[in-house]
């Protein structure tokens, strides 16, 4: 596999705040990467910073083994979709579209019109004058006709209902089928786009802090479940990732248990179940950041 | 596929061989591509050519280049034996914990298999 992004001891400050610290990671072409993080966690500094828009305080950036910054040969290759873009005030989604024809060379403008109906994109309206839902439609319209061979996606859903979301989800994947490129997606939505990604990175306070192959983490944690004792006694060894208590009943979410570790604790009369991958990952966020509890 | 957190292409690799079992998918004949698996099931293709990787190394399945996957002669047997060795691990060791659990002796479960007729 050919390595289309590198990042090597990135750090991001501002004004003595590290929004990136330190991340190194490898992304491969075609795949589906999800950033997976908590809100202000650093997933769009990070992203932003692949895609040039903002400088690195310290460490390396490469695309196809340059920087993206001010490089027009690397950013041509790439769709960058933010959270929040802006439009020209008197935009409609047709001006959007015809702009984008111009940016990408692969932009495909029948996909484009079609997505555009598909997502209910009023065409007559000002964009400026679009719900949240529908200006996230137009950056989703936009960032998958591009069919750049690097496609980043930034919270793309933001507003949209779940009905418009699971649309999303669906057409990304059956674009990515015909059209295979390296997408990389940030969400904080982990169970609704599990299944759809084949890596993941998790992001907490700047630091990667897991950069995993999606499959090998299923199955890698469990949540075991009993009285507090028999719990106590079963996990001894394991490393304890979460743990909650009630009355005389307790669940931790174990991690390294093993099939037959799964069996003789279901022997001993325990509920030993795989924890999802967002258990797993809430519980190593929890971990890293412990104690702090920051409502975004 | 289902919520349990289990590594997805373990999931994809046992409903195909129980499709096969039921005869859904016959000896000789061909099971949905890759693509259409990743569609129908919305897992990332990567996950089913994983999948349909295992199956292809366990001699449940072969390659006909270009044309597709298709299900081994003598797959169906296989599978019953296989799937036969974890009915115990699976089914019945569950089941004594949970008997157990609820002081039902083993004679009595004897006589509840005993009214079913299977």
């Amino acid at each position: 596999m050919t390595k289309v992004i590198e990042v090597n001891n990135l750090t991001k400050s501002y004004r003595g705040a590290t929004a990136v610290d330190s991340v190194s990671l490898a992304i491969e072409e075609n795949g589906i990467y999800g950033l997976l993080g908590r809100n202000g966690a650093g997933k769009t500094t990070l992203m932003k910073l692949v895609a040039g828009h903002e400088l690195a305080s310290t460490g390396e950036i490469s695309v196809y083994g340059a920087s993206p910054v001010e490089n027009s040969a690397v950013l041509a290759n790439m769709a960058f979709i933010r959270e929040s873009l802006r439009y020209s005030e008197n935009y409609k989604i047709g001006h959007v579209l015809k702009a984008a024809k111009i940016a990408f060379a692969n932009w495909d403008d029948a996909f484009a019109q079609s997505l555009v109906d598909k997502f209910q994109i009023p065409r007559k309206r000002l964009v400026r004058k679009l719900s949240r839902g529908q200006l996230s439609a137009v950056g989703v319209v936009v960032g998958l006709a591009a069919r750049a061979p690097i496609t980043i996606l930034d919270e793309p859903y933001i507003g949209m209902d779940a009905v418009a979301r699971k649309h999303f989800y669906d057409i990304l994947l059956a674009d990515y089928i015909k059209h295979p490129r390296t997408i990389v997606l940030s969400t904080h939505l982990i169970d609704e786009v599990a299944d759809l990604l084949e890596h993941v990175f998790v992001i907490d306070q700047g630091r990667i802090i897991l950069d995993a192959n999606t499959e090998d983490l299923r199955g890698s944690a469990a949540v075991i479940e009993g009285s507090t004792e028999s719990v106590d006694d079963a996990v001894a060894g394991f490393v304890i990732l979460e743990s909650q208590t009630i009355g005389t009943q307790k669940r931790v979410v174990a991690q390294g248990l093993k099939a037959e570790d799964a069996a003789r604790l279901q022997s001993a009369g325990l509920a030993v179940k795989p924890a999802t991958l967002q258990q797993l990952i809430i519980s190593q966020t929890n971990m890293d950041s412990s104690e702090k509890v920051e409502v975004a | 596929m289902d919520e349990s957190g289990r590594p997805i292409f373990l999931q994809l690799a046992e409903q195909l061989e129980n499709q096969i079992i039921s005869d859904q998918f016959k000896e000789e004949s061909q099971v949905p591509s890759i693509n259409e698996l990743a569609t129908f099931h919305r897992i990332n293709p990567a996950t089913a050519l994983k999948a349909i990787n295992q199956l292809v190394d366990d001699a449940t399945l072969y390659k006909k280049r270009g044309i597709g996957m298709f299900v081994n002669a003598g797959a169906k047997q296989a599978l019953i034996t296989k799937h036969s060795q974890k009915f115990r691990a699976e089914f019945v060791e569950p089941l004594i914990i949970e008997a157990r659990k609820l002081g039902i002796t083993s004679q009595e479960i004897i006589q509840m298999l005993g009214k079913e007729s299977f």
